[in-house]
């Protein structure tokens, strides 16, 4: 092994329930097995880190091709949601609910907990500085363990021969 | 001698067959892991594992073990730092944790 501590950084850009998930997994990942972990959250991802909507995160049906009425224990096999369905309201708040009844099977953690068990293990939080100005955020927007605002180039900076992951 | 010269051990390290495991043994893994010494606390979390895996056939996961043991993830990872999630099971003379979380 180098004397170098082995590092991945995740750029976390969207804010869907399901796309919060992989940095959260591969993150814990990464500490329990000793290695340094970055995540820069940038656009929608900053959701994640967002006080008001971490806990909010949702699942839209529309354009979800891989989600089928089938993983619902319906006898439908390959057809997936129809479309026209999606406008009902309420729909969204469904697929939201079945997948987090999903995510609980597997014993994984509401986002929130999950990101602060990464926080409480070592990992480093940032908040893109382009999405906070475009969105009108400040640190008080975040939640505990978001360390700071930093630029594009700053990112660069600090994951200096790290891994890099883009979600 | 070292002890872990008279135990079975895979190609990573861990140990193959947990009956073979003692104390002394376990002190002498974690001095190799940097553990120079083992608390109280590092106690409970290895004595959480070997009764977790003696019902459950696998080492425990971090989770498992913060949820088990009341033990926090900050203090987990101050007490198993560098990698918590395989030093824990290679102290514990488990294999290496089954699952994600």
């Amino acid at each position: 092994m180098s004397d170098e501590n082995r590092h991945i950084a995740f750029i976390c850009s969207k804010g869907d329930l399901d796309m919060a998930y992989p940095a959260l997994v591969m993150g814990w990942a990464a500490l329990g097995n000793g290695i340094d972990v970055t995540i820069f959250f940038t656009f929608w991802g900053m959701d994640i880190i967002n006080k008001k909507r971490q806990k909010r995160l949702e699942l839209s049906p529309i354009g979800k091709t891989s989600m089928k009425m089938s993983m619902m224990g319906l006898p439908t096999g390959n057809l997936g949601i129809p479309n026209i369905m999606s406008v009902i309201p309420g729909m969204t708040a469904f697929t939201s609910w079945f997948m987090k009844k999903k995510i609980e099977e597997v014993h994984a953690p509401p986002v929130d907990e999950y990101l602060q068990m990464l926080v409480d293990a070592g990992a480093n939080l940032y908040a893109c500085k382009m999405s906070v100005d475009m969105f009108g955020h400040t640190m008080d927007t975040y939640v505990d363990g978001v360390k700071d605002i930093v630029t594009a180039g700053d990112f660069m900076d600090m994951t200096d021969g790290a891994q890099i992951i883009f979600i | 001698m070292s002890l872990l010269e008279t135990v079975a051990l895979n190609d990573e390290g861990f140990m193959t067959n947990p009956d073979e495991w003692t104390k002394e043994l376990a002190m002498e893994i974690a001095r190799g892991e940097g553990i120079a010494e083992l608390t109280e606390d590092h106690w409970k979390i290895i004595e959480f594992c070997r009764a977790n895996a003696e019902s459950s056939g696998a080492a425990p996961t971090l989770r498992q073990i913060t949820k088990g043991t009341g033990i926090s993830t900050k203090e987990l990872f101050a007490l198993y730092p560098k990698g918590p999630a395989k030093k824990v099971a290679k102290i514990s003379g488990l294999g290496k944790p089954e699952g994600c979380v």
